[in-house]
């Protein structure tokens, strides 16, 4: 392997801040990257999952059409030790035992040579089932066993004595709906039994030692005998954060009972139908301003539908409620959350972990706070809007990376948001009935805590570890996903920057339990700012040891010496902690180490007779701390705000029954490039928190903004409120025949 | 520097596409492989009222004969990734709604999940596997890179064949001709901004502008 030379010392030649070619570019270009349904395997058999057609029911499985059959069968009866995927609750069942709790369930699991002969396997097996009463949505579950899944309260001041001094009181109730993820890879997973009852699972994730810890949970064995790796993943968005457990605790029983490797998997009808889902929410504000338009009091009640069984409904709920009060200072806040169980799929991880749901409420709020008072949306957000050194309804004080003026600023200047605001409002009220499309313009500002919530990256410790390789190479060790977002690239930037060498000179491992420590799950946003932070010191941590020992050689030639004169040489950082608390029973404290902020301006055009609205264009300003790439930072600024703007207005999840209705792309609507707004994104930097460079994370606050924005911008087009989302044609005709508008 | 969990060299067992490989079918039914044959020729109606068996078919892919066995339901998507070993086509939706499976038949996009493998006979059939020379990346792919219309890479494949069509017709392809002739292609990454960037600067290298 050829030696690398040092690169010379100066700012332009920078790793962090360049935009090098992601290493897994060109397989991925070129259709060489093996994703998990692209691999073969010798003796593989193919598995399919009997499923559920009743939200709720007792049922029965009969199996014996297949007796002598030579295909495998699991039902429940099968499943060793409690039948439990381990999570937050204990309350997830591998196979459903008898009580299927939602459609799309699985019942039991076959195995057979071929993907057909496993789907005809299916076909012979015969349920019979005895309904139960069902509680499919939010009302239903309120109407009846109201049954929590978690709960959650912040309190702040005195509300009541708040709302009693406040000049106006503004009460209203705000919805979002299911979404699924669209993930464009289906879930999957292949089991492969090894020697001595060990087993290794590849497959289709974001989160190695959630996967290995299930399965050795389930399997009741020694940690090394269980090995998880990721194939090249096609988009997680949450979507295969928590899922992936129980993919690979049916592959695993599938593939121990028939003594091959198997694999698994999902059509997309099928993962539309079984896999989780965004939260849908319901959140009511009650909101005390003075005569000026400063925050007063809020009173917030925060409702999330949780689905059938609790994954991690826990901590979604923690974030939605330490969000819900946007980015404003107040001096009086009381939240309170609950998630309710309900008789459908699981809803679980997804991009934003209930942060959207809850500031979409916010947003909208403000602006019904603002036209209460005759102000536009910009004067009330800069009124209320968090500076550094305000305290958070958890008590937390704002350091000075709280740049949510700045980025409202930004979007001012860039748009000229409140002049085109006001004269499309005054354009409305005069509007002639010409059947012309209607411009409209909106405006949202939306912060997100980076990291784990409260204590979770203390408990995490998340060790991260940095190799010194031959020729003054680097192998980078950490558990962090490329899922897309390009994890492997911007890693091995900060290593390299912190140990000085070029880009190229850095691998950064397969995310394999039997290689990578535990440096935690890839979610939360906390890869670069976490993970990277920790890199940052290992790596920095081993350059300098290795240019101590040959001082004035070149790298490569002190790592060698180091090497011939030390043998290896592996460095080992973890989470520092740095001394903050958060008191999970009162929620007090600091809840997240930093935040990132953001504010969007979108334009939308909205057909008045047939209400179709239309993204036009989008100003995207997020503070991400530090840009480590800025290609593949805007990237996650655009994507996230694209899904944003899907779930606002295309996304269309309509559950009946307890079933989803649309059970593809033609149904479930994704948005096109025909749907893709122009975008400018505009990236600032503002310090903070112990990422490299002080980067902040980026990969959840773009799904924060985007709806709010839009649904304003519809509001300002065709002076429907839009409290609901998605704001479909038929939603916002049903709120204009229910006379909330204000045109 | 790859990250390809597969391409460990202690890991013999997972080599991509080892098992697959001369896993034919059945034999062939040469009565219907006749019938079938037969559809192809101008003015004969075929009517076998089930179709059972598996035919022998040709296809011309990338340049190369492949002759195979399948059934006549087999989809060109199908026979792509099960049989020919060719796995950048992606398998997603299997009803023409994302792109994923897109693949050049004469030079035209088509979704190779409704395409069925024997209407491909006698045309020329072009994968992402067959767009660059001799292991390089073709114009295309290497603005995919460079302006990271990547992602996560499943719709990727995609969205090259499509983007590769557009040019090919339409050397001068604006913004909004590709944004169309992508139009097909669903990507929830959201790298359009990026796809659309590539395939304005391949356009411009491909008209030699570089």
């Amino acid at each position: 392997m050829a030696d690398l030379p040092d690169p010379p010392q100066s700012a332009a030649t920078r790793v962090v801040g360049a935009r090098p070619v992601r290493p897994d570019g060109a397989a991925k270009a070129d259709g060489s990257a093996a994703y998990v349904d692209d691999l073969a395997i010798e003796g593989l058999w193919h598995g399919a999952t009997l499923r559920s057609e009743r939200p709720r029911a007792r049922f029965a499985v009969d199996t014996s059409a297949l007796a002598g059959s030579g295909v495998v069968c699991l039902t429940a009866a099968d499943v060793p030790g409690r039948n439990r995927i381990a999570l937050i609750a204990d309350d997830w069942p591998v196979l459903a035992d008898g009580e299927t709790n939602h459609v799309g369930e699985a019942l039991a699991l076959v195995a057979a040579p071929s993907r057909a002969a496993a789907f005809a396997a299916l076909g012979e097996l015969r349920v019979t089932y005895e309904d139960l009463p069902a509680e499919v949505d939010l009302d239903a579950a309120l109407a009846g066993s109201a049954r929590e899944l978690a709960a959650c309260a912040v309190d702040h001041g005195d509300v009541e004595a708040g709302l009693s001094a406040a000049a106006h009181v503004v009460e209203a109730t705000y919805e979002t709906a299911h979404q699924e993820h669209a993930y464009i890879e289906p879930q999957g997973m292949i089991a492969l039994p090894g020697p001595d009852s060990a087993v290794e699972v590849v497959g289709s994730l974001q989160c190695p030692y959630y996967v290995h810890h299930a399965l050795v949970s389930l399997l009741g064995c020694e940690p090394d005998a269980v090995r998880v790796r990721q194939a090249v993943t096609g988009g997680g968005f949450g979507g295969k954060e928590d899922y992936p457990d129980l993919i690979a605790a049916h592959a695993v029983l599938l593939a121990a009972r028939a003594g091959r490797p198997v694999k698994l998997v999902y059509d997309r009808r099928e993962d539309m139908l079984a896999t989780t889902r965004r939260h849908p929410s319901r959140v009511r504000h009650r909101t005390g301003v003075d005569a000026e338009g400063k925050l007063v009091a809020v009173d917030i009640d925060v409702l999330l539908d949780g689905g059938a069984y609790t994954t991690l409904s826990p901590v979604v709920l923690s974030r939605a409620v330490l969000h819900a009060a946007g980015p404003y200072a107040c001096p009086n806040v009381r939240i309170r959350g609950r998630v309710l169980a309900t008789h459908t799929a699981t809803n679980g991880a997804f991009r934003g972990f209930g942060a959207p749901q809850t500031q979409f409420a916010a947003e909208r709020q403000m602006d019904r706070v603002a036209r209460v008072l005759g102000l536009d949306p910009l004067a009330i957000r800069e009124r209320n809007a968090y500076r550094p050194g305000d305290v958070t309804p958890t008590g937390q004080v704002l350091d000075e990376s709280a740049s949510a003026l700045q980025c409202l600023a930004e979007a001012e200047r860039r748009t000229g948001f409140r002049a085109r605001w006001q004269a499309l409002e005054a354009e409305r009220s005069r509007a002639l009935d010409d059947g012309r499309p209607r411009a409209g313009i909106g405006l949202s500002l939306c912060w997100h805590g980076v990291g784990f919530t409260g204590n979770g990256e203390r408990r995490m410790e998340s060790p991260v570890a940095v190799r010194l390789e031959r020729g003054g190479r680097l192998a980078v060790l950490a558990a962090s996903t490329d899922i897309g977002q390009g994890t492997e690239t911007v890693l091995a930037q900060i290593a390299a920057e912190a140990a000085g060498v070029p880009f190229e000179a850095v691998e950064v491992a397969p995310p394999d339990t039997a290689l990578v420590p535990d440096s935690g799950p890839t979610v939360a946003s906390r890869t670069v700012m976490v993970v990277g932070g920790i890199l940052e010191r290992a790596a920095g941590e081993l350059a300098r040891r290795v240019r101590e020992g040959a001082p004035g050689l070149p790298f490569a030639a002190a790592g060698d010496a180091w090497l011939a004169e030390h043998g290896p040489l592996e460095v080992v950082e973890r989470y520092a902690d740095d001394g903050t608390e958060f008191d999970e029973e009162t929620y007090r404290g600091v809840a997240y180490a930093v935040h990132g902020w953001g504010a969007d301006v979108v334009e939308a055009s909205v057909d008045p007779d047939t209400l179709i609205a239309r993204t036009e264009r989008a100003t995207l300003v997020c503070d991400v701390g530090k840009v480590i790439h800025p290609l593949l930072c805007a990237g996650q600024v655009e994507g996230g705000s694209l899904q944003a703007f899907g779930w606002g207005h295309l996304e269309a999840a309509r559950v009946t029954g307890g079933r989803l209705e649309q059970g593809s792309f033609s149904t479930y609507t994704i948005p096109t490039t025909l749907d893709a707004p122009a975008m400018e994104t505009v990236l600032l930097e503002h310090p903070g928190g112990s990422g490299p460079r002080g980067a902040k994370g980026v990969g959840e606050i773009p799904m924060d903004g985007g709806a709010p924005a839009l649904a304003a911008a519809i509001e300002n087009a065709v002076g429907i409120a839009a409290t609901r989302i998605p704001a479909t044609p038929e939603v916002l005709f049903e709120a204009r025949e229910a006379g909330d508008d204000d045109g | 520097m790859t990250r390809d969990p597969h391409s460990d060299p202690k890991r013999p067992t997972l080599s991509r596409r080892t098992f697959l490989a001369g896993a034919g079918g059945v034999a062939a039914s040469g009565a219907l492989g006749a019938h079938l044959e037969a559809a192809g020729a101008e003015g004969a109606q075929p009517e076998p009222a089930i179709l059972r068996g598996t035919v022998e078919i040709t296809l011309t892919v990338n340049g190369r004969a492949r002759t195979l066995q399948v059934e006549p339901r087999t989809t060109l998507l199908s026979a792509l990734r099960d049989r020919l070993e060719l796995c950048g086509t992606k398998s997603v939706c299997e009803r023409g709604n994302c792109g994923a499976c897109t693949v050049l038949l004469d030079g035209e996009p088509a979704n190779a999940c409704l395409t069925l493998a024997v209407s491909a006979v006698g045309r020329a059939v072009t994968t992402v596997e067959g767009l660059g020379d001799e292991g390089g990346l073709s114009v295309v792919q290497e603005e995919l890179c460079t302006h990271d219309g990547l992602m996560c890479g499943f719709c990727t494949p995609g969205f090259a064949m499509s983007l590769t069509a557009v040019l090919a017709r339409d050397p001068e392809a604006s913004l909004d001709r590709i944004r169309e002739g992508c139009a097909g292609n669903l990507c929830r990454c959201g790298t359009y901004p990026h796809v659309f960037q590539a395939g304005l600067e391949a356009a411009r290298r491909l008209r030699g502008g570089r």
